[in-house]
């Protein structure tokens, strides 16, 4: 029997590309230019990507391990500013298993002539967490960034 | 056993706390006797000694009384495990946004390359 839990965290990344906003936005927005870089794993199947890019649309990915477990990406968009702000919900699947519901929300700033582009994701992760994949390259933050995440989860 | 979700959240609870957290960032210097880290806090030292039992029921903490000093160390697998489940979404994040910079990358080289053609 799967235990049943959840558990809560917020992180942020942050990113600087040296292309303008629209440049930038463009390449969440346009289905081709989306599954160019969000669909492709480097040793993975790629995936069956599915985007309707609005308000109340939806998208879908499944890409494959090598091992043949299943990553089952589904959102539901809700917020669209153009070249400006984006937020949608997101559930992933391992497998038939839901391990996490999260909010995503991807803010595209003008810095000089490039974009900073901040990535926050709160999330809800269910039944004892477990991603092998990403497990490893999980472990080389050291303790100050686990200090600086939590301060960004706005609790000091 | 503890389910590890749960071990978790009792972590990130015991750090939600800045006098808690200011607990355990000088416990990652070394062990300390409580009265060594009620020291920089402003309250009473029945206070300090609640953080110090939320941080040990999450297991980020273990305590020891040699005589009359109680001497505090950090459990550092338990702040581990939390910092790999962060990281671990974290990681597919930037991964993707990584690709993101090459795909932008190539789009300009290929723009590039376009114009230079006749």
């Amino acid at each position: 029997m799967t235990a049943r839990s959840a558990s809560h965290a917020t992180f942020v990344i942050e990113r600087e590309y040296p292309f303008a906003r629209e440049k930038v936005f463009a390449a969440w927005a346009d289905p081709e230019a989306k599954r160019r870089w969000f669909a492709c794993h480097d040793d993975w199947a790629p995936g069956k990507h599915e985007l309707d890019f609005r308000p109340g649309g939806r998208e879908h990915l499944t890409t494959v391990e090598p091992n043949g477990v299943a990553h089952i990406f589904n959102a539901v968009y809700f917020d669209i500013v153009r070249d400006e702000r984006i937020v949608y919900a997101y559930e992933m699947h391992l497998d038939d298993r839901r391990i996490s519901v999260s909010l995503a929300t991807i803010e595209f700033k003008a810095a000089g002539k490039g974009t900073k582009l901040v990535f926050t994701e709160q999330g809800a992760f269910l039944d004892g967490y477990d991603y092998p994949a990403e497990r490893e390259e999980g472990t080389r933050v050291g303790l100050e960034n686990l200090e600086k995440e939590l301060r960004r989860r706005g609790l000091s | 056993m503890l389910n590890q979700v749960e071990s978790l959240s009792l972590v990130f609870q015991a750090l939600s706390d800045p006098s808690r957290r200011v607990i355990v960032e000088r416990l990652c210097r070394g062990p300390a006797s409580v009265s060594e880290l009620a020291e920089p806090l402003d309250m009473s030292l029945p206070a300090v000694i609640q953080h110090l039992q939320v941080l040990e029921s999450s297991g980020l903490v273990r305590s020891e009384k040699a005589g009359r000093v109680r001497t505090c160390r950090l459990q550092r697998a338990a702040l581990q495990s939390a910092e790999k489940w962060l990281n671990a979404r974290r990681a597919m994040w930037e991964r993707k946004l990584d690709r993101l910079g090459d795909y932008l990358e190539q789009q300009a080289r290929n723009h590039d390359d376009g114009r230079k053609k006749p």
